[in-house]
């Protein structure tokens, strides 16, 4: 087990957005939360990671809770995750180089000659070797994601966060990202979470779902149960597309 | 209003909590010194310079008086220069480049989730991207109004040579008859306020900008505006406690 939550609850104001979510998140599986816009996946993701307090509940990194723990322990499970983010969210001012170095620079004492080596590493495992000093202006949408995933690996991190990973790209785009997602999470072992609602994401690189519906865990199961899960809020939202329904 | 006041100290108050590497921050600050300094120095020379032209030129028309010596012209430039126009003008004019680049950079990566990312790394985003700024202001303001300063008073020395209004020993020896050390300890203490002022609220503004490029640019405005009335305001205070 990696991850744990237990009850989460996040409100804003009188607005109840999660309600009392509880969940365990396995190493070496692509675990994906699902649901509608405005169904708190987001919120939760953001608890997860640490950018929002939940108002209640706990989240447990191997044991350790995030929210509650001091300072030299948040900054170790800290250094134990990688995020990508909806638009990357890369460094504008850094080239692609000093964004994936970033991270390196920051927290070991490696020299700059093993910073560029695992640089180099990262980018030619996402299939971007020999884009080094191009700025993230100059990359495509695709290319800015592939090198979120890059610096997302470069310490090695036991826990991968992505953020609607196919949110602008194109199908076929979005088909080679999330194989990318994929592979680094058996490669690296990690306990990878993403946040979709693509369907087509779903079905290629989940190992485990979690369907949330107005702010609580609705269902929960694997690609292959979701098709029959029986709920009618997790049908709506999963055949609302032609294609799934004639595949079953 | 006591809202934001409170949010800005927690800000402030931030930049005490696990701060990173000291070369981190070294790079940064020298790439601050590098945007707020030697950026500004050209707008500067240029304001300031016809600034001084102007206040002589004004000045000796409003002292048209056989009774008064021309050598005032030189006094008033150089005093108003050192007191107010030099550290005050200079920083408004600054909190309009500097303050609202601080603004719309800190905005545009709180919305593209490049603080967020800061964030999730660990990084205490506040003081890995604010304090350099503050620090770079507080270093770079004193020197830049210092310059302001001298290019006032030579500015308006030669307008009122060229001018014939008054000749520039004149100017010179009336600049001198009335100057006072405090003037300069005043005017530094003036530089860093308002160093302080502009970049730290603007840096608030900015890191709490939520939404997207409009949110962006009005932060950027809001930047400039309340930076220049809280200016105006510690210029009033300044002036009142030790004038």
């Amino acid at each position: 087990m990696a991850i744990e939550i237990k009850h989460i609850t996040k409100g804003f104001g009188e607005k109840q957005v999660l309600k009392g979510i509880s969940a365990t998140f396995e190493q070496n599986k692509v675990n994906m939360i699902i649901g509608a816009s405005g169904s708190g996946k987001s919120v939760m993701l953001k608890c997860i990671v640490g950018l929002m307090d939940p108002s209640g509940g706990e989240i447990l990194y191997d044991g350790l809770d995030l929210h509650r723990s001091n300072h030299k322990e948040v900054r170790k499970i800290r250094s134990n995750l990688g995020m990508l983010f909806q638009y990357s969210a890369l460094f504008d001012s850094m080239t692609v180089e000093e964004n994936v170095g970033f991270p390196l620079k920051i927290f070991t004492k490696e020299d700059p000659r093993a910073i560029k080596k695992r640089v180099e590493f990262c980018l030619d495992r996402v299939n971007m070797a020999n884009t080094n000093n191009l700025f993230p202006a100059e990359l495509s949408g695709g290319m800015k994601k592939r090198v979120g995933i890059a610096r997302a690996i470069a310490l090695n991190p036991k826990y991968l966060f992505v953020d609607e990973p196919n949110s602008g790209l194109d199908p076929l785009t979005s088909a080679v990202i999330d194989k990318l997602i994929q592979e680094i999470t058996y490669e690296f072992q990690m306990c990878t979470i993403v946040v979709s609602h693509d369907m087509n994401s779903v079905i290629n690189i989940s190992d485990k779902i979690m369907f949330l519906y107005q702010g609580k865990k609705e269902w929960e199961g694997d690609k292959r149960q979701i098709l029959r899960s029986g709920n009618e809020n997790v049908d709506r939202f999963v055949f609302v597309s032609d294609l799934i329904r004639r595949d079953l | 209003m006591f809202y934001h006041f409170g949010r800005y100290l927690v800000l402030l108050g931030s930049f005490f909590k696990s701060p990173e590497k000291f070369g981190v921050y070294w790079t940064l600050f020298l790439e601050e010194c590098n945007f707020i300094g030697v950026g500004s120095v050209l707008i500067v020379v240029l304001i300031s310079t016809f600034i001084g032209a102007v206040t002589t030129v004004q000045t000796a028309y409003q002292l048209e008086s056989p009774l008064l010596s021309d050598s005032l012209i030189g006094t008033t430039v150089a005093n108003s220069s050192l007191l107010e126009l030099a550290p005050t003008i200079t920083s408004l004019v600054l909190a309009g480049k500097v303050g609202s680049a601080i603004a719309s950079q800190l905005g545009t990566m709180r919305v593209t989730e490049q603080i967020d990312a800061l964030e999730v790394m660990g990084i205490n985003s506040a003081t890995y991207l604010i304090l350099p700024k503050i620090i770079a202001s507080l270093v770079c303001f004193p020197i830049l109004i210092v310059i302001a300063c001298f290019l006032q008073m030579a500015g308006g020395l030669v307008a009122g040579d060229l001018t014939g209004e008054v000749p520039a020993q004149l100017f010179l020896e009336g600049a001198q008859e009335y100057f006072l050390p405090f003037y300069v300890y005043f005017m530094l203490l003036k530089a860093i306020t308002f160093g302080f002022i502009i970049s730290s609220i603007s840096a608030y503004q900015g890191f709490h900008t939520y939404g997207g490029a409009l949110e962006v640019g009005q932060s950027s405005t809001r930047a400039v505006v309340f930076s220049c009335i809280v200016l105006l305001l510690a210029d009033y205070i300044l002036a009142q406690l030790l004038l």
